[in-house]
């Protein structure tokens, strides 16, 4: 008995050093560029963030909160949030107030427009001379007044070499009958339908609805050879070679290539959705000053470095891309080198009417399976 | 109806001020929500809609209908033969049913998905003699599969409860009026179990009828009401219409609920719900 416990014991151990092979080392931060100092100690700080996303300590490695509450004595109470627009209705209902949000960028330029976020006092923020300046000057902030880039991410077209053959370049192949029934993709709305207006040429941010009426219809068409849709599961379905094709984020795949090295990755010629991730203070902060400090200390050279690693998505900080011992340095895929950029579009806010629009073309698909 | 003397007013308070807030009013806006539109005025469209979703409506109906009577199939002589069983048999076959629902039933759902998948445990067993790989996952039946296992020991523990009631010495005395086994089990034991079959009934029933992370797991596009409320109030943000599915979901189970009540007749033993 104690040996079949053992022997379970020791799978599991591996299952779980297979699902975490990025980032695993134990930092305290030894040389902080900024200054923090102990005047906020034994306050609290709400910070509302997206799941696994922030290097928490687990596998050995750096445990950002931990090593703030440290520095600071200011207590993290962190939370975590599944999509931009649940994270906007806790925000919206105002039963909590928090004082850090890491929203994406088309919801920051909705969240400033609604007056949700207030201006950072960039006079306390030191580390942000680290940041690119190919992530600065966004459309969403296009003033550099409310958000700090935290990290940025491209969808691309994830493939099984073993499964597909040649190598594809387009998004065209999702709709392949040859792989019927061995085709992901996203289980939501809009990343779905980029999907279909990327091949079709059409602006993912488009208000026309004869656009997205012929998105539909493409997405339709896709009914038939689609095995499933799904966020997480594309893990499971990729790895397993469970499926041949999926789109997902290229941070994502470096993790399933760990653990299956016949799964291969590209950015389709059509173009493709690019992100951007960044820490906002929301308007009934509680906590300002401290959430000031958070966000100086996020931008660290090491705790970006960590966070980096750990997510595995790329950064935005000079710190660490262009720090030769970062685990990822010079990828190709999360730092494509200027001639092989894919081309990319951003999401942006799309006013109500247009949204419940397309909500209701995305009902139509789901139900004529 | 007896008057309730104080001190059971007293202590019944809590519990009366917990279900008038976390049912009845629950119950209130989900009615609210479904008669009105995002604007909040009221309107029938919600309830209009509700046709496109009457495929939908069946197959759940159908499948989780499938899966609870496979549920009592296998239940009832299972918890028959525990019910006559002593001691360390007992235990080990009680153990049996509890062990898994010691688990997560996401996490038995997710491991299912491993096993049932194209390249999963069962198919890679198969290869191992070259048999070719079954198509499991994203059909009917892993959708029904997974009701069955999650939900079975719903049916077996109400079913072994009245059946460990049934007093052996009635048994005996059925014998020794000359019953032979059969009509033992359909004069005695059907009869005095049926109480528990009505109870395991609705609870594998009704967890199965709603159900959205067994669909979306194991069932790749197929999508059960459970999934069509899903999806509106997570991802399409279309409280009202997931409001009118719910509401008429919960009539769905309501008037199952009554059936089963009626066949149940007077007597109430063993009924938990």
């Amino acid at each position: 008995m104690k040996k079949t416990f053992c022997a379970l014991f020791a799978v599991c151990l591996m299952m779980t050093a297979g699902m975490t092979s990025c980032g695993e080392k134990n930092i305290t931060l030894e040389n902080p560029s900024g200054t923090y100092s102990q005047e906020y100690a034994g306050t609290t700080l709400n910070v509302f963030n997206w799941g696994e996303y922030i290097s928490d300590g687990s596998e050995g490695s750096f445990d950002t909160n931990a090593a703030f509450e440290a520095l600071t004595g200011i207590k993290v109470n962190y939370m975590n949030f599944e999509s931009n627009e649940a994270m906007y209705a806790k925000l919206k209902s105002g039963a909590v107030s928090y004082d850090i949000v890491i929203p994406s960028d088309y919801m920051i330029e909705r969240l400033i427009k609604e007056d949700m976020v207030q201006k950072l006092d960039f006079s306390k923020i030191d580390n942000y001379k680290y940041i690119d300046d190919e992530y600065r000057d966004l459309y969403f902030d296009p003033t550099n007044e409310y958000s700090v880039p935290y990290s940025v991410g491209m969808v691309g077209l994830i493939y099984n070499t073993t499964m597909v053959e040649g190598t594809p370049d387009s998004w065209g192949i999702m709709w392949d009958a040859k792989y019927a029934d061995n085709i992901l993709t996203f289980n939501n709305p809009r990343d779905a339908f980029a999907i279909a207006q990327f091949l079709l040429g059409i602006d993912i941010n488009s208000t026309d609805h004869a656009a997205w009426d012929a998105a539909a219809a493409k997405l339709k068409e896709q009914n038939a050879v689609l095995q499933a849709r799904v966020m997480d599961e594309v893990f499971n379905k990729m790895e397993g070679e469970n499926a041949a094709i999926a789109p997902y984020y290229a941070g994502d795949y470096l993790t399933m290539a760990d653990n299956n090295p016949d799964l291969a990755f590209v950015y389709p010629k059509e173009g493709t959705n690019i992100f951007v991730d960044s820490l906002c203070i929301p308007k009934n902060a509680q906590n300002y000053e401290a959430a000031l400090m958070y966000i100086n200390f996020m931008l660290e050279p090491e705790v970006a470095l960590a966070n980096a690693e750990y997510i595995c998505y790329a950064s935005p900080n000079t710190a660490v891309i262009e720090n030769t011992e970062y685990e990822l340095y010079g990828n190709e895929i999360l730092y494509p080198a200027e001639d092989a950029k894919p081309k990319t579009q951003y999401y942006h806010d799309i006013d109500v009417e247009t949204r419940s629009y397309y909500e209701k073309l995305w009902e139509d698909i789901l139900l004529d399976d | 109806m007896k008057k309730k003397s104080l001190a059971q007013q007293i202590l019944g308070a809590p519990y009366i001020l917990w279900s008038a807030l976390f049912v009845i009013v629950p119950l209130v806006i989900v009615v609210y929500y479904a008669f009105t539109d995002a604007e909040g005025a009221f309107t029938l469209a919600n309830v209009a809609k509700l046709r496109e979703y009457k495929e939908v409506f069946m197959i759940s109906i159908e499948y989780s209908f499938i899966a609870t009577v496979i549920c009592l199939l296998v239940s009832y002589p299972f918890a028959y033969l525990m019910s006559r069983k002593k001691g360390a048999t007992q235990r080990i076959m009680m153990m049996l049913v509890m062990l898994p629902m010691w688990m997560n039933l996401l996490i038995r759902t997710y491991s299912w998905m491993n096993i049932l998948e194209k390249n999963g445990l069962i198919n890679n067993f198969l290869g191992l003699f070259g048999i070719e790989p079954l198509k499991m996952i994203g059909t009917p039946g892993a959708v029904i599969f997974g009701m069955i296992y999650n939900y079975i020991p719903y049916m077996i523990l109400p079913i072994y409860t009245v059946m460990s009631k049934i007093d052996v010495s009635v048994l005996e005395a059925a014998e020794d009026l000359g019953s032979n086994s059969f009509s033992k089990l359909r004069r005695i034991i059907l009869p005095m179990s049926m109480p528990g079959v009505i109870s395991g009934f609705t609870m594998v029933f009704v967890p199965s009828v709603s159900t959205f992370y067994i669909s979306q797991k194991l069932g790749g596009k197929i999508m059960l009401i459970g999934d069509a409320i899903e999806k509106q109030i997570q991802s399409l943000y279309n409280y009202n219409l997931g409001a009118a599915l719910s509401l008429v979901l919960m009539v769905m189970i309501l008037i199952c609920m009554a059936l089963m009540k009626k066949f149940a007749g007077d007597s109430n033993d063993g009924l938990i719900m």
